[in-house]
């Protein structure tokens, strides 16, 4: 772990954060709108890991546990929810979901 | 060039290639495939980060549970229309690359011009002991003991709620 630089890891998590970025804004379809917000969780969670092991205490960790419940939590919820949507547009583009478009 | 680099820079190359790969793909279950891939890489870096419980959540639960319900859902939806919504507007996607290029200059600069990362020594016991099972419990059942109990009633509250949402007949 020592032979690796820090940075090389903050540099990996920042580069799929920006992925998962471009993705959001790139992608029409929510669901997968939606895997490219759980890559951005999974960058964020690569970052608090990195830190808490160079520092070598475990609290990054816990929040990684705390950040991977509600990741689970919200993907569960958001699925339902774009389940719903489909049953009444019969699409899952977002752009044809403006209805609260002003 | 010993061992711990060789695998950090093929867990790497792995996950930002599947990460990129998972973006372009015109086909929502090709993406979810190579978004498993880049979860798997993720726990392989967590372990050579001796974070050994974190990776092995991570494929439990992100690889397993989160998505497979992905994939159902993408079972359950109609997906024939995938490629007319791949975006075509080519000034969308100019303007979301640029942005993404952008935040990613800006978060280079930080990691590396203003980082108080080298002074950071790394310590090896310390982190493989910070990263055992054992010490993640003891923590997470003594100082965290609140949010742990929130967490489980979040999920209570998740679970109902998916349910009623997802119900045939939504009033």
């Amino acid at each position: 772990m020592s032979s690796v630089p820090m940075e090389y890891y903050l540099i990996l998590s920042a580069f799929m954060f920006c992925v998962g970025v471009a993705g959001v804004l790139i992608r029409r379809n929510a669901i997968i709108v939606f895997m490219c917000i759980e890559l951005m969780l999974n960058s964020a969670n690569l970052t608090l890991v990195t830190f808490s092991s160079y520092l070598g205490n475990s609290i990054g960790q816990i929040f990684v546990f705390f950040v991977m419940t509600v990741a689970a939590a919200e993907a569960a919820a958001g699925l339902a929810i774009i389940i719903a949507i489909f049953r009444n547009k019969k699409t899952v583009n977002i752009d044809e979901i403006n209805i609260f478009k002003w | 060039m010993n061992i711990q680099l060789i695998l950090f820079i093929v867990l790497a190359a792995v996950a930002a290639v599947t990460s990129v790969m998972m973006v372009t793909r015109k086909n929502a279950v090709i993406s979810a495939v190579f978004l498993v891939l880049n979860f798997f890489s993720l726990a392989g870096l967590y372990l050579l980060l001796n974070a050994q419980f974190i990776a092995v959540v991570q494929v439990i639960v992100y690889a397993g549970a989160i998505m497979v319900l992905f994939l159902f859902v993408l079972m359950l939806l109609n997906t024939e229309t995938e490629h007319k919504l791949f975006i075509d507007k080519k000034g969308i996607k100019f303007f979301a690359v640029l942005v993404s290029v952008f935040v990613f200059i800006e978060l280079a600069y930080l990691i590396f011009r203003g980082s108080p990362s080298r002074t950071l020594t790394p310590n090896e016991i310390a982190s493989v002991n910070s990263g055992t099972i054992q010490s993640i419990g003891q923590q997470l059942y003594t100082n965290y003991i609140i949010p742990f109990e929130v967490a489980g009633f979040l999920l209570l509250a998740t679970t109902i709620g998916a349910m009623v949402l997802a119900k045939k007949k939504f009033e």
